[in-house]
Order: C-alpha cells, then structure tokens, then sequence
C-alpha cells in the first residue's frame, strides 16, 4: 500500500485515496468541432504505460481535493506529486 | 507400547507440566513447551500425513514454518477446527486434538496410496492432459479428483473467536529474532528510534539460542549462552516494543507490513474463551530490517521423503531445543560442514549416531576432526542412491559418486538407520525481501540468491542477507546498522568472536542413482509430489520460463509455497538447459508467507460490522409499524407495511391503491442532497444536466438528467433554486456519493475558473414525501398559514415554511404522478414531522408506503429509476426523453457523445412500455424479448427493466428496452420463458394518467 503525500494534508495511507487515470488530458474546449475520431480519442484512448506515468489522484476521504501524480508504474516508485493547475516536473 | 525418546532436559521445555493430547484419536503425552511435532516425535511418531498425489506417507521434516509435509487439521469436527496446519508451529496444550489430511480412511491405510504404485501414469501436466478430452466427461473427471483429493476440511459452523486489528507506525521494524535481530533491535531502540521487532516462534534467539558448539564463543561464551544474556538486557531498553509468535504474512511497498499476531492459540479451550485470538498489525515503518534467517535445503535423491528423513537443522533442534531424540539409529547426509554440528549435537546429548555421508571429497575443519575422534563413521565421496521403509525409513543405500558428481560407481553399502537427517546448505529467507519489490542476485560462490537491488529503505542482515558464519554477521551486521541507521557506535564493535566454521560445500542439486531417472523418485516438491523427472520432462516439452514450469509440474504451489525445494528446481533447470541460474530468474514469492486465517484479515469486520449501514432518522417509526427493510446501497429502507399478515404483493397493492385514491407517505430521507452555492452555480448546473438552468426562478425546482462524458445517463434528480446563488440539489439515493464525486472532479480539474462551492447534505434532512389528492388538505392542517393554492405555490416550486418552530423546505414535485409534497426537515425533527404527517393524515387513511409501492406507482407514469431501466448503455435518446435534452446549450456533459455514429443509430435499445396480451400475467424482471418463437437461434431484441401488477389499471405493466422499439408501438413480440411463451405488444410507457391532471387535482 502506496504512503502518499497529498499536497493538502501530508502523508497518507492509499486506502484513503481514489486513483483517477491518466493526467493532463484537457477535456476539449468546443467538442462540437471534433470529428468522431477526435471525440474518441479524447473519451476512451489512455496510454496505459509501463514505466513513468503521469495520473490523477483523489483524496477521496480526506479532503477530497484532486492532484498530480508521477508514479513508475513497473516499480510503483512515486516521483513527484503536484497540485492541479501546476505544471509536470521535467525528468 | 509407546517409546519415549525424550533424552535430556532441556530448559525450554517443562516437564513438570506434563500434556495430554489426541493425535488421529489416540492419546499422547509431552509437556509445555512442545510443539506438536516435537511431541509426536518424542512418542517415536513420524508418520503425520499423505502426499498429495500419490498419497505417500509422509513424516516431520522441519522444526519451522516452512515445513511441507506435516501439515494437520487443528480440533476437528469442532468450530474452532482448522486446516492445513504445520504441527511444527503449533504448541500444544491439554485437549488439543490433531488429525492427518489428504488420507482415507487412514493415514496408516489410505486408498490412495495406490497412486504411489500407478505413478508412471501421472506425470507431470497429467490432469491437463487426461481430464481435457472428452470435455462432456469433466463432471464425471471432477467428481472423482475432489474425491480423491484432500487438504483439509473447513469448518462447519461459525468462528466462535474475536480478531482484531492494529495499526502500528514505527521508526524501525526488525522481522526475525535471531542473533541478527536481537543485536539490530537492541541497537535501533539504543539510538532512539522507535523500535518494533517481531518473530514467529514463541521463543527470541532463533538458531543461535541452541547453539551450544564448543568450536564457536562470542566474548569466551557459547553463542547460547551469549544471546541469553543480550535478550535479558532487551527488557531493560525503552522504545521497544518485542512481539512473539507473530509472524510477518505481507511486505508491500513503502514499508508496508502486514503481521499476524498469535494470541490464544496456545491456550486451552477454557482460557480461549472472550479474548483475541489473532491480531493483524497494519505496520508502516521509516525502516525495515530483514532478519529472518535461511532455511536448509534439502537434498535431492531417489526416495528422499520417507517418514523418518529430516532436514539436518532439524534433527539438531529437536536434540538440543525440545530435548528429543528423533530417531535410535541416526544417520547424516550432507554437502556441508552443517551436518557434523548436528551429529555433534546429538552426541552430547548421548543420542546415537551411526555414520555421515558426505558426498564431498574431504573437509578439514575441526568440527569434522572431532567427529572423526569421536569414531563416528564418515563415508567420504559418497550418494544415496535409495531409501527403504514404506511408513518409517528402515535404511539407506549408499554408492560411490563419480569424480563429476553424475553418477555412481562400485558396489552399494546398506546402512540400517530410522532417522536420516540431510544436509543441503542454507538458503537465505528472501521471501519478504522479494515481495517489497526488491531485486536479488544470483552469487554464484554460494550458490544462492542474494538481496541485491532495495526499492524502499530496507536492509537484509544475517543469514537472510547472505552471512553466515557468526563472525561475519556480527561484522556486516554493525556496518550495515551505522550506515542505515546513521549512527557512529554500536555494541557490536567491541565483541570478540572465534570461530571455525567452513563454508566448503559441494553442491549437486540432483544427486544421480543407480537407477535412470526414469525409476527413480527424488522429490523436488514434497508437498505437491513434483520430482526431478516432472521437471526434466517439462523442459523436454518445451518449457523454458521458470513460472510456466512451476505451473505445469505444480512445483512451489502448495501452501509451502515451496520453500525447501525452489532452488533445486531452479538449479536442474539450469542445469538440464545448460544455463546459468542468474540468468533464469527466480519464482515470484507471494503474500502470505505463512497462510492467514480469514478471521484475521476480516477482524472487527463481521456480523453486523460487515459493511456500514445507514438508517434514516424516520426509521425508528418504521420498525415500530413493523416494515419490512430492503437495502439500498448502504440504507436500510422502508420496503413495505405488512398489516394483519399480507404478503409484499397484497401490502404493495394495498398501499399503491391508497395513494392515488387519497393519501401515502414516504421516507425519501435517503436521497442525495447537495448545497450547491457560488456565483457560478447555474453555469455549473447548465454544464452538468443536459437542460437548461439559466432562466430557472428562484422558488423552483426542475428535474435534471445527468450523462456521463460518454453520453450514457448517469443519475437523475429534481434541483431546487432557493436563492440567486443557491441551488440544492438530489440525486438517486445509491448514486449520491459518485455525483458528488464526479461533480467535484469537473470543478477542480475540468472548470477552476467557476465559483461553486458543493456540500453533501445528504445526512442533514429527514424527508417525508406526502402524495395523493388528500395531500394537500392533510399539509394545511400542518401548516395552517401556507397559502397552497395553485397559483401561490405551484407544481415543480419551493416554499420555506414553519411547522411550530421547527423550519422546514416544501417542494411541491412529484414521483408518482399525484399532487405531492416533500417535507424536509432538520434530521433530528424526522421522526416528530413523519408522526404529525400521520396523526394528520389519520381522516384521510393515510398510508404509509415504502420502496416497492414508489416503484410500481412511478412505474405506471413511466418514469425511469436510474440503474433499474438504465445500465450504463443508455443515452436520453434511448429512454425517449429526448425532451430534456437541450439543442441550445453549446456544450454539456456528454452532449458530444450524443453525436457519435453509435448513440445515433436507430437500431439501439429503446425504452419502451410492454404489456402482457393476459392482464394477469406480470413478467419477470430481466427477462427476455424476442420477435419469433420458432427460429434458433433467435435474436433476443431486448429485455424486461421493471415489471408489476398495477392495481390501480388492474392490469399487468411492464417497462422493457427493445431494439428500435420506439418505431414498433403496437407490435406483439414473445418473452419466452421455461414453461411457457408470454405474448406481449409493445406499448407507450406512460400507462396511467397521460395528460398529468392528477398534479393539479
Ligand atoms: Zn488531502
């Protein structure tokens, strides 16, 4: 069970959090103009990675404040947490 | 008679409290202290159990928690009966009961065993390949394998015992009191970090407790004398804390750990009773250190598991800890030094020895000297080639090994001997290493896998990271300890150790016989019967990962896990394939080390600590009315009102008829509410329902369809405006915590930029929803100054009123298609509102309904229940509410959706209303629709969502999604069923009250 470090409230056990897929995928601003295929890859298309992985997560039952994470996906090694709105680290 | 082969006191046993227990019904004595497998031993008993395929008779061959054979059924036949025991962990106490697995009708005489002698028959992947073909026979195949096969039988009734659970932060945690973890707790807790250190035994010291080795002194004492003395100062040291018989099931990430601890199950019954048995700790932990030692390893030779045949460590602690003797003709067999200290030890002990094979050329040390002196017979060079004894060994056979070590020569020596202790080197216990996701490496010197690669902040000290000479774990143990702990001085750095122990072992992971391998059985796997030739042929079949070996031979799949023979496995595939060991890897270890019992992982969490429920603040009223309760989601509520004995269909009738014929109640409390405030609240709301908001007033309310970003209906409910920046909002009573969820995460990820600030009210509000024509006259006598005209307070408004002092919110909606009020209250004023609704109602027959008697009456207006007629595959279009979705508004949530290629298509499931050509008939809810009965196969076009007999129509409705049902209005269709094929026609799902008169009556 992952120790996490919610920007809010500190270090926290992964049972209190909600993992919510992939990061930084902008929900289109006129999706009137998306052909069907573009709608769908903004819908359904996530990269699914092995190795370095950009996700949201929710402090579900804490304060219930949605943020960045950076996470290995092959080893679990979390590499960076960050608020929403902020900016990726580079590697 | 039974034989006594208790030898010589030992300290850790008392034998003034002497012990009786059952073992497969016959009663034995041994005394506090005695594992059961100790005191089996001591009454000359080694035949425990079967193996698990060709039911072979099997002995103790272990002192530990990784023993493979010896595994029992704890008091069985009782409540607190348990399976797959190791009687190696278990310590007896009076009454204990113990009986074999895996045996019928006995362990002395099992049917079973004919597999032994049918053998050739089942190799490895045999049930894969016999009981495929022919499929149909499967069931005839299954009978006949769960028949056969046995491990265990689980309890009948229900755990009498308490469990608990533990959570525990610490600044070091050190699994394993052996001499490495003694030393690494004492020094942690030294230098102020809190400190926990655990072990499975119920004695600290590990191995080195026992060892009293006259070649090995620690500061000019024996290592077991030296140890006593440094566990006595534990007790003296602050921060920490010493667990016994606890034993470490679980490593996960970030220093996770979970234990479980062994409180009762040493006790007699009578001190059982009212205390925690287990207790799972939940340990999170700055630093872990690894303790936990090395297990011998076996060696692999034809017929190497005959009751009577130990690992070598064994034999020694059942000499030197319990005072046991476990056999009168001792015999060695071995690779390593290790052997000669076990033969030593007996010989103190006056237990006789008989000789030592040593399949090495020679050894030098002075423990061999002294065994040599002492005139014990050493076969140098030498193999077992086979045993002999069906239920006990009776002797070995011994050849001499070629110089390359693959095969034997001259003439074979028979040495009678009923106890055989082996000597296959140590193997470090890297299991909880592995699992926290570290890496090891193969060293290919010591031929082991060594602790390599730490993800978390971990150290391995001992033998478990790769020392094993006293010398050198004491030495590695104090770098290891300064450097992670970061401290400058320890106890460690003045103790002064002499030692003479050898590392010199040869090592052949399968020892050749005189026999092909073809006639030989040298087991890999004791637990589940896999042996070298299972292996070889797997590798001649074709399989080369080691996981697809394990799987196909079952090798390290039993609940040992394969502790004592994964290596040798590893190293004949390597050695068959002709690779390195580094280079195939190593099996994945799995939680649980040792196996849990259900009760400990569960703990608190039973009976009515399941799962969470949650009650209305009405719901005192309805049991004293004698409701009987569903569950919704977590809530518990009001089904129906039975009265004078009727049954749900005549209380569901009765109540449905009452309320559009004059008056019902309804708890709606379970709705979920959400305080939805902040100058962007109706932008906020026009994004997330499908219609429009901006223009709703304030004093009314509206109803919301919500979609999900794919388009698909998510929840429903009515919103409230009760001010300019305030909204209040519900939800279905099972979705209420998914769309607040879901609305927050559109707010802060999705919409920053709006001000809306979300609160669940959900749990503030008691809610009476009054419904029916009498509704009215029965709220103005409540609220006698509320104007309820019309025009003053119109269907779909709110009004804030005053029952006495008490304030309440008024929404005139409704769910039922009659004129109706929802009464919300301050939760704690539920109960007194329902009770004056009631009292005022009493002229009018006011009758209280529950959740069937919403869901019939909703059901004859044609309104859907989100998650009922709706399964994650419906857009607004399908349900032929198209109404609601506006084609003003730029953008909603999963308005894009509704464009796609797919939503569009009119082939979709629609929801449509169904109704049965026999008015009595009422379908089963899910059943399916089809268009022809005489065609196979058949399209199932849809299938039935909600169904019920209408009292009110007097006749059956149902409401069904069928494929392009909304273009057959009028068509007859079939729901065939098992008895009988139902016609039905397809109908407008709005069955009573078309025109909603009834709103306004
Ligand atoms: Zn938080």
């Amino acid at each position: 069970m992952f120790l996490i470090n919610c920007p809010y409230c500190g270090e926290r056990d992964q049972q209190e959090f909600k993992a919510g897929g992939e990061a930084h995928i902008e929900r289109p601003k006129q999706p009137t103009e998306l052909s069907d295929d573009e709608w769908a890859e903004f819908l359904f298309m996530r990269k699914n990675i092995k190795g370095v992985q950009f996700e949201r997560w929710n402090h579900a039952h804490g304060c219930r404040k949605w943020f960045n994470m950076v996470r290995d996906t092959s080893n679990d090694e979390i590499k960076a947490i960050y608020k929403m709105g902020e900016k990726p680290p580079t590697q | 008679m039974i034989k006594n082969l208790r030898v010589k006191s030992s300290e850790y046993i008392d034998e003034t409290n002497r012990i009786s227990f059952k073992f497969n019904g016959k009663t034995y004595h041994g005394f506090k202290g005695d594992t059961l497998a100790s005191a089996l031993l001591a009454n000359d008993v080694h035949l425990v159990g079967r193996s698990f395929k060709y039911h072979r008779p099997r002995g103790i061959m272990t002192s530990g928690s990784e023993e493979p054979n010896a595994i029992v059924q704890i008091n069985p036949g009782t409540n607190r009966t348990e399976p797959n025991v190791r009687a190696t962990e278990v310590e007896i106490y009076e009454g204990l009961e113990a009986s074999s697995q895996n045996c019928w009708p006995s362990v002395e005489f099992d049917i079973g065993g004919i597999n032994n002698f049918l053998s050739p028959f089942f190799p490895a992947g045999f049930y894969y390949k016999t009981f495929m073909w022919p499929a149909s026979f499967w069931e005839k195949y299954e009978f006949f394998i769960r028949h056969s096969a046995g491990l265990g039988k689980s309890p009948t009734s229900s755990d009498p015992d308490i469990y608990d659970h533990r959570n525990i932060h610490c600044d070091v945690l050190v699994v394993g009191a052996g001499i490495s973890g003694i030393l690494a707790a004492k020094n942690a807790a030294k230098n102020n970090f809190k400190t926990l250190l655990v072990d499975e035994k119920n004695e600290l010291g590990g191995s080195t407790i026992y060892e009293n080795n006259e070649f090995n002194k620690i500061d000019n004492k024996t290592p077991s004398e030296w140890l006593k003395k440094e566990i006595e100062e534990l007790k003296n040291i602050k921060n920490l804390e010493i667990k016994t018989r606890t034993s470490v099931a679980a490593y996960h990430q970030y220093n996770y750990l979970l234990a479980r601890e062994n409180l009762t199950d040493h006790l007699e019954a009578k001190d059982k009773t009212n205390k925690i048995r287990q207790r799972l700790l939940k340990i999170r932990a700055k630093k872990v250190i690894l303790a936990t030692g090395a297990l011998e390893r076996p060696l692999i030779f034809n017929n190497n598991d005959r009751p009577g045949i130990m690992l070598s460590s064994a034999v020694k602690k059942y000499s030197e800890f319990y005072g046991v003797a476990c056999g009168n003709k001792n015999v060695f067999f071995t690779n390593n030094d290790s052997a000669y200290e076990s033969a030593l030890s007996l010989y103190n002990k006056g237990i006789n020895v008989d000789a030592i094979i040593d399949i090495r050329e020679q050894s030098e040390s002075k423990i061999v000297k002294k065994i040599k002196e002492i005139g014990i017979k050493i076969y140098w060079s030498h193999s077992i080639v086979d045993t002999a004894g069906y239920k006990r060994l009776n002797s070995v056979s011994i050849m001499k090994l070629s110089n390359d070590g693959t095969s034997v020569t001259g003439s074979k020596i028979s040495i009678s001997c009923d106890c055989l202790g082996i000597a296959g080197g140590w193997t470090p216990a890297v299991h909880l290493y592995t699992q926290s996701g570290s890496k090891l490496k193969f060293d290919e010197e010591k031929q082991i896998f060594l602790p390599n690669q730490n993800t978390s902040e971990q150290i391995s000290v001992g033998s478990c990271g790769g020392d094993f000479k006293i010398d050198e774990i004491i030495k590695n143990l104090n770098h290891k300890l300064k450097d992670n702990l970061n401290i400058k001085e320890t106890d460690l750095d003045n103790i002064k150790v002499e030692i003479d122990q050898e590392n010199s072992k040869r090592n052949i992971w399968l020892l050749p016989s005189d026999k092909p391998l073809g006639k030989t059985k040298p087991f890999v796997d004791y637990q589940n019967d896999a042996t070298a030739k299972d292996i070889k042929l797997a590798l001649r079949e074709g399989f080369r990962s080691i996981e697809h070996v394990k799987r196909y031979t079952t090798t390290g799949m039993g609940t040992d896990q394969g502790k004592l023979g994964n290596m040798h496995a590893l190293g004949i595939i390597a050695d068959t394939a002709g690779v390195k060991m580094g280079e195939l890897g190593t099996t994945t270890f799995r939680p649980p080390y040792t196996p849990l019992t259900f009760g400990t992982i569960v703990g608190r969490n039973v009976g009515k600590f399941f799962d969470i429920f949650r009650r209305t603040p009405i719901n005192d009223w309805h049991v004293e009315n004698k409701a009987e309760f569903e569950n919704v989601g977590q809530w518990k509520r009001a089904w129906y009102y039975p009265i004078n004995g009727e049954t749900m269909h005549q209380a569901v009738q009765r109540e449905s008829k009452a309320a559009r014929e004059s008056a019902g109640i309804l708890d709606a409390s379970t709705l979920g509410k959400i305080d939805i405030q902040g100058s962007d609240a109706s932008e906020f709301l026009n994004r997330v329902y499908t219609n429009a908001w901006s223009k709703l007033a304030v004093g009314k309310c509206r109803y919301g369809l919500m979609l999900n970003e794919d388009g698909m209906v998510y929840d429903d409910g009515v919103t409230t405006r009760l001010g300019e920046n305030h909204y209040i909002m519900t939800t279905t009573t099972g979705g209420a915590a998914n769309v607040l969820g879901k609305l927050e995460d559109y707010l802060q990820t999705e919409w920053p930029e709006l001000d809306v600030y979300l609160t669940s009210v959900t749990d503030h509000y008691a809610t009476a929803s009054l419904c029916g024509p009498n509704s009215k006259k029965i709220l103005k006598k409540i609220i006698p100054d509320l104007d309820l005209s019309d025009e003053n307070f119109p269907h779909m408004s709110f009004k804030d009123a005053h029952i006495g002092n008490i304030q309440c919110r008024i929404m005139r909606i409704s769910f039922t298609g009659e004129h109706s009020y929802e009464i919300n209250v301050q939760a704690s004023y539920g109960k007194d509102l329902w009770e004056k609704c009631i009292e005022a109602g009493q002229e009018f027959n006011i009758t209280p309904y529950g959740t069937e008697t919403m869901h019939l009456l909703r059901a004859e207006k044609g309104f859907i229940i989100v998650g009922q007629d709706t399964d994650g595959t419906m857009t607004p279009i399908d349900l032929q509410m198209d109404w609601i979705v506006s084609k003003k508004k730029y953008d909603f949530i999963g308005k894009r959706s509704l464009y796609r290629s797919d939503t569009m298509r009119e082939d979709r499931k629609q929801l449509v209303g169904l109704l049965t050509d026999d008015p009595n008939i009422v379908l089963e809810e899910g059943a399916q629709i089809v268009s022809e009965l005489n065609q196979s196969p058949v399209e199932m076009l849809g299938h039935v969502t909600s169904s019920y007999f209408s009292p009110n129509l007097k006749k059956s409705i149902a409401l069904a999604v069928v494929r392009g049902g909304k273009d057959m209005m009028g068509k007859k269709l079939f729901v065939p069923m098992e008895n009988k094929n139902i016609n039905v026609t397809i109908a407008n799902p709005v069955f009573y009250d078309e025109k909603n008169e009834r709103l306004n009556a």
